[in-house]
């Protein structure tokens, strides 16, 4: 954006253009499927919640107790050395009330989406969740203590939503 | 000096930035590659090497996205490179454009980024979501502006920052944008319009957001002695740094940008800045969101951590204050083309330091600047140190 | 509490799922002209360089060679020669077809480049043959590469 330079290129159209056929275009969807391995890790950490359990995976030499878990620890880049379980208790670390959809459509009613600190856990080590029992959610705040509201035994398939949400704990 | 050739800016070119553009991918990275050769006053020939930044295939839609555009970049037959780090690749691209040359094996290398988001219809969100992890984080439903949203809330949270003051950003990044020829999202806006918003993810509003764009940008690099030749304002890149974190982004705290700072201190060191404050008399740190401005400033060591809304408010970061930051309009005023975004704010900083920005020129003869960008999940920083 | 130790390997998993978008590519500057001609026309057009004076086949904004911009258009003609081609027997999706589908790239006389589609009318073909492109009813077209219905055997 020189003074030097009196024209900026590019042709500028609408979204109402292509409905309207005044710009040419080719549609296409992809058919992409996958089969995405969960890994040595995740394997067991979906076995776990099957039997309604969070399982973390420890470094002996940072002493992290790291969840999710992982067979090797990043940070000393070495194999992790055992496994361990953690709480499905836990602090609210951040959050959002989010008005938005995975697709982008608007919700009427927010879907509360926050990083919960698990009890047991190093400290920081968080997973993403949903929030509900909230009641109001301005009165949600970081630092509130949370826990796991699980599926039934019978529901539960090995999935991170064998969780089904997160709701704050009354003290 | 690092490297066994010095290497300079010499020319820089960039297409609008818009919603819909009618040209190609391939027709928007010639628009920018083209200007930015005119600007240096040199051919494709001249050309030794090109550097191609472009972020997710998914944007535009074509798979190997970097060697469909390669043509319209002028790579045919030419070595080329193409880097992605997500929205960090707009700075990363001169980045690699950089060591085509210090490493000795260049005296010319042209760097263009493009981004074509339009072609994901209607919205570029379902190429986002697949940043996810499938198993852990897809099947709650992620958003990509829930990423923004519990970052910019651990931010507040830790700071005890007030909306008002990250509203200020997108306040003053669109009103530079006014100035700014190739703006997508100008305006005046007041921090009530930003606070009265369409609440997207609390606590992100819809002004504190950067649209998704088309657009290029592009600049030529050039060995010490070559800059000699085809200019007498060469602006060097005197220091350039990049650093990734991992995508256990829920493992991290995240109010602050660890690895920015880690890319910061490694142009710092590269270009002698021991008091980037003092030092830096012109910054474009990466802009998507309002609050992302701040949080940047503190991780390129512009300010202590929780000081950068401070600074706001006071006016230093305004064209006419201390530490102008986002003189461009940045992002949230020019759009966000992600690679092209980038690359715009490595072109500003070289129009600001040669005196060619016009209205949007900050005053006092600014001699050093440095651009910074951001991407993937969370992780990546890349920042360049410019001078003349 | 105790560990339970998982050692049956069919436990490890596999996560089931799909990238869903939609695309929408405009044609761009060149295309939309290009496409337009074949519409409208019934022509098949290329853009030559004014530096080192290729033709290019589709035309193009810019000449990748010489990075001039291609302003001159010239009409190639609708017979072109089969630069290589392939006798495809399943279709993109991996099914078989009921009839192989012969596909060529089809190089036009004088121009750089060439067009990548059906050849029709023949069951036999060798490189080098001359074809001839055959456009669907002006009240069929759409703007598309499909607009040509096929290339067959020229005269």
């Amino acid at each position: 954006m020189s003074v030097k330079i009196k024209h900026f290129p590019g042709e500028e159209i609408e979204t109402k253009d292509f409905r309207e056929g005044k710009v040419l275009f080719e549609s296409f969807r992809p058919k992409a499927k996958y089969a995405w391995s969960a890994g040595i890790a995740i394997s067991r950490f979906l076995e776990e919640l099957k039997n309604g359990r969070i399982i973390a995976t420890t470094c002996s030499k940072c002493k992290r107790i790291i969840v999710p878990p992982r067979i090797y620890c990043e940070k000393c880049f070495k194999p992790t050395d055992g496994w361990t379980y953690v709480k499905d208790t836990g602090v609210i670390n951040t959050f959002s009330v989010s008005f938005l959809a995975a697709d982008a459509s608007r919700l009427k009613e927010p879907i509360v989406v926050a990083i919960i600190n698990l009890d047991g856990a190093s400290e920081g080590m968080g997973i993403a969740h949903r929030i509900e029992e909230y009641g109001d959610w301005r009165e949600i705040k970081i630092g509130m203590r949370v826990k796991a509201v699980w599926k039934t035994p019978e529901e539960r398939v090995g999935a991170i939503t064998d969780i089904k949400y997160f709701k704050p704990l009354k003290e | 000096m690092f490297g066994k050739k010095r290497v300079a800016i010499v020319g820089a070119g960039v297409t609008l930035f818009r919603r819909n553009l009618k040209e190609t991918g391939k027709e928007l990275a010639y628009h920018a590659a083209k200007m930015a050769l005119e600007q240096a006053g040199m051919e494709l020939c001249d050309i030794q090497s090109v550097v191609m930044g472009s972020a997710p295939d998914a944007f535009d839609g074509v798979h190997m996205k970097g060697e469909y555009l390669a043509d319209g970049a002028g790579a045919y037959h030419k070595p080329y490179t193409r880097v992605f780090v997500g929205g960090g690749t707009g700075v990363f691209a001169p980045l690699a454009g950089w060591w085509h040359i210090a490493s000795g094996q260049f005296d010319t290398c042209l760097v263009v980024c493009e981004e074509k988001m339009s072609s994901c219809y209607p919205h570029p969100q379902y190429a986002f979501t697949t940043i996810f992890d499938p198993i852990l984080e897809r099947p709650i439903g992620m958003n990509l502006i829930w990423i923004f949203a519990l970052e910019m809330n651990r931010y507040m949270h830790k700071h005890n920052v007030k909306k008002e003051d990250i509203a200020l950003v997108s306040v003053k990044n669109k009103r530079n944008a006014l100035d700014n020829p190739i703006a997508q999202l100008a305006a005046n806006i007041t921090v009530e319009d930003v606070l009265n918003s369409e609440i997207m993810a609390w606590p992100v509003q819809r002004l504190d957001v950067s649209p998704t764009s088309d657009g290029a940008a592009a600049a030529v690099l050039v060995s010490e002695d070559v800059a000699r030749e085809v200019t007498d304002n060469p602006v060097w890149i005197d220091g350039v740094g990049w650093c990734i974190d991992s995508t256990h982004w829920t493992n991290r705290d995240l109010y602050y940008p660890d690895y920015v700072e880690y890319a910061a201190r490694m142009a710092y060191k590269m270009a002698g800045i021991k008091n980037p404050p003092k030092e830096i008399d012109v910054a474009e740190p990466y802009d998507p969101f309002d609050y992302k401005e701040l949080h940047h400033m503190e991780g390129l060591l512009l300010c202590k951590k929780g000081e950068a809304p401070k600074l706001t408010r006071e006016g230093v970061t305004q064209r006419d204050g201390d530490l102008p930051t986002c003189p461009s309009g940045g992002l949230l005023g020019c759009g966000n083309p992600i690679a092209a975004a980038g690359m715009m704010k490595v072109c500003e900083i070289f129009w600001q330091l040669r005196g060619e920005a016009g209205k949007r020129q900050v005053p006092g003869d600014p001699r050093t600047g440095v651009a910074q960008a951001w991407g993937d999940l969370m992780q990546y920083g890349s920042v360049i140190v410019l001078r003349r | 509490m105790s560990l339970e130790k998982i050692t049956n390997p069919f436990n490890a998993r596999h996560w089931i799922g799909h990238m869903e978008a939609d695309y929408r590519y405009t044609l761009g500057i060149a295309g939309e002209r290009f496409f337009k001609e074949i519409k409208e026309n019934g022509r098949i057009m290329g853009a030559k360089c004014p530096v080192c004076g290729v033709i290019f086949v589709p035309p193009r904004l810019y000449c990748e060679k010489c990075f001039a911009k291609l302003e001159e258009w010239v009409d190639v003609g609708k017979c072109g020669y089969i630069y290589t081609y392939t006798i495809a027997t399943i279709d993109v999706d991996g099914k078989k077809l009921e009839k192989p589908q012969i596909y060529a790239l089809i190089k036009f006389e004088g121009a750089h480049g060439g067009l990548i589609h059906k050849i029709g009318e023949t069951d036999k073909v060798c490189i080098g043959m001359k074809v001839e492109a055959v456009f669907k009813p002006p009240s069929e077209r759409k703007a598309s590469i499909n607009d040509i219905a096929y290339f067959k055997p020229a005269e």
